[in-house]
């Protein structure tokens, strides 16, 4: 008969308090260093924020008590993963294309998920030091070492794999019965592909395709041998050709000074570059649950 | 019969169209054999700029912990002894944390909302840059954990691993925010595939009469562990390729000590430390770490990919 009540004191139950308790502690653990560490980030970061940041050039680093402001390093992140983009993105996009519209799932394609899944994996110093043997050290690029343009390029080595597999899991997503429809009405493969399968994947690539210039964004490692860092001013098209700041190099080097004006300066641009990358995230998140159950992988 | 003919040739696609197809079909082929060019290019090219080094030091460069610029005497170990130890006891303590966190989150202790909000919570932290994790450790973390580690030292200090005085920043520091680093990731994808495992395997368990940690641990875990074990190979290789965050807190001692309060070095934070003044043949030392740091990786990550393929759920 009592055997049909629940009995605290039996061996089951206690070891299954136990390691419920257990879970909550290790989500505990696990959960609230990073609340800490996001709101430590945004309050000590929002505090330094000041119009002038935002429009002058760092001070270099000193006694001098006033830093300066990030403009050149904030427009510096922008051009570099503007020219990330310009490379990895039509890449990535012909990429998944064939990968998920020509290829029958022979070797080849098998070979060429394989590698976008490797050089996923690569470390993303190892894309730095790629490029600085293939450009830097070259001067291969009109004979300028540094340059924004080599930390463009070593940035879109980064964003490829993602641009890639975005548009190969995207377009998989599309019913067949579309294609069919449209090869049916006499279209060809190329007007099936850039007048259905593609608009109506655009979505699911677009959020892909944000979140992993998003992620790039960030990325220090390999510019730090390739665009290596600038106090001044971009003024032209010119400057592509020399050493170009970034939000993250800045962190980086202003980390490590032992000057408080400058790790201020660091802390202002960590704020902003994980404001933006974190709201580029949450927007995109909220578009993905409006439409459809697109399938995260 | 004339008007038959004219709308059959009407039809017929024009030359050009056929043309512009097959263009499009080459060009998204060359597109993406632009990967396989990119990863065969970079090991090539890490490959033959590590070659003078190779050459001269061959394998004693991975056991000897000489780096001195100065007598031209190039040997990794501390590198190399530094990124294993920091990625394998960054993901000792991950493991746990981040399984367990998974577990919390697709069990029903707290109502779905706060589920769903700590899930996108762990997974929007993956989206922080490492550079500034590195920002906030020193700042933040060395002081708050100062007081604890000299407590180490001087309670366990015979043990190798903590047996030198603290001295700011070190290896242990580097570990931890290693984890930091690592718990989004190993939580999100044990998060997935605990998911992915059949509603029906639980109610069978429970109809059985087991209990729900019973249930959890012989049929949930079993039933999701490649998918676990995959991401926790995933988080192996970020490990052991991070970069900014620990260089900027490991403290970029060549000095090789067994203990985790000295400060140490990875291959990757050696990497970006000298790479920038480095000249003669310590580029092509640094060529060669970067090279063993990358085949590091690859044997992880194809180990990872194979992991998923061959033991991938069969419901």
């Amino acid at each position: 008969m009592n055997s049909l009540y629940y009995q605290k004191r039996l061996s089951r139950n206690i070891g299954d308090k136990f390691f419920t308790s257990l879970s909550v502690i290790c989500a505990l653990i696990a959960i609230l260093p990073l609340i800490f560490l996001v709101t430590y980030i945004l309050i000590k970061g929002g505090s330094q924020i000041t119009p002038e940041l935002f429009t002058l050039e760092p001070n270099p680093p000193g006694d001098d008590l006033d830093a300066g402001g990030i403009n050149p390093a904030l427009i510096g992140t922008l051009i570099i993963t503007t020219i990330a983009s310009i490379i990895a993105i039509p890449v990535g996009v012909g990429g998944g294309i064939y990968l998920a519209e020509y290829s029958k799932g022979g070797a080849f394609s098998r070979f060429i998920r394989f590698g976008v899944n490797v050089l996923a994996g690569v470390p993303s110093i190892i894309a730095g030091v790629f490029i600085y043997a293939l450009i830097v050290s070259t001067k291969i690029l009109f004979g300028s070492m540094y340059s924004g343009l080599a930390g463009g390029m070593a940035l879109s080595i980064l964003m490829l794999p993602t641009v890639i597999k975005t548009t190969d899991e995207g377009l998989k997503l599309v019913p067949n019965e579309l294609r069919y429809a449209s090869l049916g009405v006499g279209a060809s493969m190329y007007t099936t592909i850039l007048k259905v399968t593609l608009p109506s994947a655009f979505r699911s690539i677009a959020t892909g395709v944000v979140l992993g210039i998003a992620r790039a964004a960030g990325e220090t490692a390999p510019l730090i041998f390739t665009a290596l860092f600038s106090y001044y001013y971009i003024t032209g098209f010119g400057d592509l050709f020399y050493e170009m700041g970034s939000l993250a190099v800045l962190i980086y080097n202003f980390a490590l000074e032992p000057y408080d004006a400058q790790n201020k300066l660091a802390w202002a641009a960590s704020f902003i570059l994980v404001l933006s990358i974190l709201s580029v995230n949450i927007f995109s998140r909220i578009l993905a649950a409006f439409t459809e159950k697109t399938k995260r992988v | 019969m004339e008007e038959k003919l004219t709308l059959f040739k009407n039809r017929k696609r024009f030359g050009i169209e056929k043309n512009i197809d097959i263009i499009f079909k080459n060009t998204a082929l060359v597109l993406s054999s632009f990967v396989a060019i990119i990863l065969l290019g970079i090991i090539l090219v890490v490959f033959f700029q590590s070659f003078e080094s190779f050459s001269k030091y061959g394998l004693k460069f991975l056991v000897t912990s000489e780096w001195n610029p100065v007598k031209d005497e190039y040997g990794a170990f501390t590198a190399i002894y530094g990124t294993l130890v920091t990625s394998f006891l960054s993901l000792l303590i991950t493991i746990p944390l981040g399984v367990g966190t998974a577990i919390f989150i697709t069990e029903d202790f707290v109502p779905k909302i706060v589920r769903e909000i700590i899930g996108s919570f762990v997974e929007l932290l993956a989206a922080i840059p490492s550079v500034v994790l590195g920002l906030w450790a020193i700042f933040v973390m060395e002081p708050f954990f100062r007081a604890f580690f000299v407590f180490l030292h001087n309670f366990f200090g015979w043990i190798p691993l903590f047996s030198t005085e603290p001295t700011g920043r070190n290896s242990l520091l580097a570990i931890l925010i290693l984890v930091v680093m690592l718990l989004p990731i190993v939580t999100s994808i044990a998060r997935d595939s605990l998911n992915q495992v059949p509603k029906k395997l639980r109610n069978a368990a429970y109809g059985i009469g087991a209990s729900r940690w019973k249930t959890i641990f012989s049929v949930i875990l079993p039933a999701a562990l490649s998918g676990i074990m995959a991401g926790v190979l995933l988080a192996l290789g970020r490990a052991m390729g991070e970069t900014m965050a620990v260089t900027m807190i490991i403290g970029n001692s060549n000095a090789f000590s067994w203990s985790l309060l000295s400060p140490g070095y990875t291959i990757s934070s050696m990497l970006a430390n000298q790479f920038g003044e480095a000249d003669g043949s310590q580029v092509s030392s640094l060529f060669y770490a970067a090279f063993v740091l990358m085949i590091l990786s690859l044997v992880v990550n194809i180990f990872a990919q194979w992991l998923v393929k061959k033991f991938s759920l069969k419901y």
